[in-house]
């Protein structure tokens, strides 16, 4: 997946010379995932910066280059880390269209690393989407597949709004065929895909934990059910047609993710879901979430991190009686 | 233990030396002088170009009489609220003068006055403080940023619109202003260290009133003064009587020259005084005794330039009368444009959230446009 993100921004920046990269140690070193590597070398310092060390001033920075025309793809070190940038984000980047009334609007793609699983010590694990999907103003949107970290990011690049861009660190190393020679286009920011098609139950989730659900989907077929995945890949806008399709065919549902689960995403959607599904519903739409505790410490986070028998046994208590 | 006991810090037993060091910049041309710089009154007002400095008094009473007539349209109740400047008209106009047609204004909430007299339309400038929109204008038309309201966020843009400009090769140079309080922000901070580094064309204006609301500037800062704060990130500081046009127009010419020929960026503090109290929900009674701001009062920037253009015989009695005349016409304008009830679209909520509409925005915008549609009916 990072070759596919790196590749998406050479790209960008190749087709359009007014696609900016700026982070915090994104030049020579290629970020500290590697992710801008070569960038630098390949467009320039001007191009790929290398900026002091401090996240408001990236982020207000991107803000005025933007405001003259520029496409800046600014890069957060860690997800814990973009906090300092946090009142940019929400007074300026998410509203400035909105203040101008259309007349400025801020093309800023948000690249934000994010989740746990690999074992970092504390500030390094966040999943800090609530706070982003809580921001009217903002796309919010997270690759779960080495196809998608391309699309999505070129689609990001390209959108006239600001985008927060979530890259699931942990699937930064995953591998699949992918060609960079000839990356297949993601159709626009805001569609939801069906990964796995099933008829007993819809497991709804994103980006770190879509792997987790087609595990589980696979190993649920033992106790007889037949699970389908829909990998929401954008939080906002959120792909209400197509979560509500499967769901209503299916008539049960379990929202998967990371973070935690009191004000999570995983609330909202299952309002949505219980709204429009309603009467289509067999059981209570359920969650499985991380707890709401601050990130653990990493001999912890397995525990913390909704597994695949954490989700076998909320599908089991889809056999709802009462 | 205090660090000079540390073991070490004496270096007396080293056994090597360490490595070479020397410091990046040297700090004495940047530091700024300890008293701020004059015109108005000194020999150094012999050099006064006498169009300027008619131009300047002009819209020093224009500003003067702005500021009277916005703070009245907040007794009646066609402003929310007004941030006057009253006493700070100076800091202001000189902001706004110094500046190209390319350049651009980024402005603080309270400085709705150096957007006018950039050439801003006085109605469109107050819309965010009368209530029927945030920005009144198109900030690219008149290069103003928006209004901020979040103390010193509006810092770094301006840097990194000026970093912008400079890359794409274009002579424009951006000024950026802040209140004295402003300046313990952290975007503040980012935002000089960043212009530095970069060596973006920058010109931090911090209009020193004395107060944040109530908070009076020795509880802001420990610094000598807030023009000191430059030397740290590599740039010139300078000092300057803030109710001084002349100097106001000098010193800040003179940053924005620098600026436009690849000098870097300047921070400059005016020291002035908000005669005012910080808004009308503010009682200034409570922070500050009359005194003070008597003293003040003597120091006013327009009665400042209006004894020396007298004295010099740069204006008279007529000329005056012209300027408050025109100043009384501005105001009368500025009423009746105020006076005409601002129309809203209520689907306007939805407009320009997003380029695309949402699903999500789409079935709000539906459900607000069917309650007034049934509140039309009813
Ligand atoms: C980030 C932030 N914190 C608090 C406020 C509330 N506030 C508005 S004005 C003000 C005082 C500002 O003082 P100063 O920077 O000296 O500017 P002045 O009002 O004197 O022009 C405060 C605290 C704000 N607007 N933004």
């Amino acid at each position: 997946m990072a070759q596919a993100l790196t590749r998406a921004m050479r790209d960008a920046m190749a087709e359009d010379p007014t696609v900016h990269v700026m982070g915090e140690d994104v030049g020579t070193l290629g970020g500290v995932f590697r992710i801008t590597d070569g960038l630098a070398k390949e467009f320039g310092e001007e191009r790929c910066t290398d900026t002091p060390l401090a996240e408001a001033g990236i982020l207000g920075a991107a803000v005025g280059m933007a405001m003259y025309g520029l496409r800046p793809v600014v890069e957060m070190q860690f997800d814990a880390f973009a906090y300092p940038a946090f009142e940019q984000l929400i007074s300026h980047v998410a509203k400035m269209r909105n203040r101008t009334r259309g007349a400025m609007p801020l093309p800023i793609t948000i690249r934000v690393p994010y989740g746990g699983g690999i074992g970092g010590v504390e500030h390094h694990c966040d999943s800090s989407e609530a706070y982003y999907v809580a921001t009217p103003g903002l796309h919010v949107v997270t690759p779960a597949t080495v196809e998608d970290a391309y699309g999505l990011l070129r689609a990001s690049i390209a959108s006239d709004d600001p985008v927060v861009f979530l890259e699931p660190k942990r699937l930064y190393w995953s591998k699949a065929d992918w060609r960079p020679e000839a990356p297949a286009a993601v159709p626009g920011i805001g569609k939801a895909l069906v990964r796995r098609t099933g008829t007993s139950a819809t497991l709804i989730t994103y980006g770190p934990s879509l792997p987790v659900c087609l595990e589980a989907a696979e190993a649920a077929r033992e106790e007889g059910w037949d699970l389908e995945v829909v990998d929401l890949r954008s939080l906002v806008p959120f792909d209400e047609d197509t979560v509500v399709e499967s769901v209503r065919r299916t008539g049960r549902a379990v929202v998967v993710h990371e973070a935690g689960g009191f004000g999570g995403p995983g609330a909202e959607i299952a309002a949505r879901v219980t709204e429009r599904c309603f009467h289509h519903l067999e059981a209570p739409v359920l969650r499985v979430t991380g707890f709401d505790i601050p990130y653990p410490p990493p001999m912890l986070e397995k525990h913390h991190l909704p597994g695949v028998d954490r989700i076998l046994d909320t599908v089991a208590r889809l056999q709802w009686e009462n | 233990m205090t660090v000079q006991e540390l073991p070490g810090a004496g270096a007396s037993h080293r056994s090597t030396q360490p490595p070479a060091w020397s410091p990046r910049t040297d700090a004495a041309p940047l530091l700024p002088d300890p008293e701020p710089y004059r015109v108005l009154g000194t020999e150094a007002a012999d050099r006064l170009d006498p169009e300027l400095m008619r131009r300047c008094y002009a819209e020093l009473v224009r500003g003067r009489r702005y500021n009277a007539q916005a703070t009245a349209l907040t007794k009646q109740g066609r402003l929310a609220v007004y941030p006057s400047t009253v006493g700070q008209e100076a800091c202001e106009i000189a902001a706004a003068l110094v500046l190209e047609e390319q350049d651009w204004l980024f402005p603080s909430y309270r400085d709705t006055l150096a957007a006018v007299a950039r050439g801003l339309d006085p109605v469109q400038a107050l819309t965010l403080l009368r209530g029927d929109w945030h920005t009144g204008y198109d900030p690219r038309e008149h290069r103003i940023a928006p209004l901020s309201t979040p103390l010193a966020t509006q810092l770094p843009h301006a840097v990194g619109l000026a970093h912008a400009a400079r890359l794409r090769g274009d002579d424009v140079v951006a000024l950026a202003m802040v209140g004295d309080g402003g300046t313990s922000e952290g975007d503040f901070h980012e935002a000089l260290n960043f212009a530095a580094v970069w060596q973006a064309p920058v010109v931090f204006l911090v209009q020193n009133n004395g107060f944040a609301i109530s908070v009076p500037l020795a509880k802001q800062t420990a610094a000598p003064t807030l023009a000191h704060k430059a030397v740290g990130y590599g740039m010139p500081g300078r000092l300057v009587d803030g109710n001084d046009i002349a100097a106001m127009h000098e010193v800040l010419s003179e940053a924005v020259r620098r600026a436009r020929a690849g000098g870097g960026p300047t921070l400059i503090e005016a020291v002035t005084y908000r005669m005012e109290a910080h808004t009308n929900a503010d009682d200034a009674t409570r922070y500050r005794g009359d005194a003070e701001v008597e003293a003040w009062k003597a120091h006013d920037p327009v009665d400042l330039l209006e004894r020396e253009l007298t004295a010099r015989g740069i204006i008279d009695e007529a000329a005056i009368q012209a300027v408050r005349d025109d100043a009384e016409a501005m105001a009368a304008a500025l009423r009746e444009g105020m006076n005409a009830d601002p129309v809203v679209d209520p689907m306007d909520l939805f407009a320009h959230v997003y380029a695309e509409q949402t699903d999500r925005l789409r079935e709000q915008a539906a459900m607000l446009r069917a309650e007034l549609e049934a509140e039309d009916q009813a």
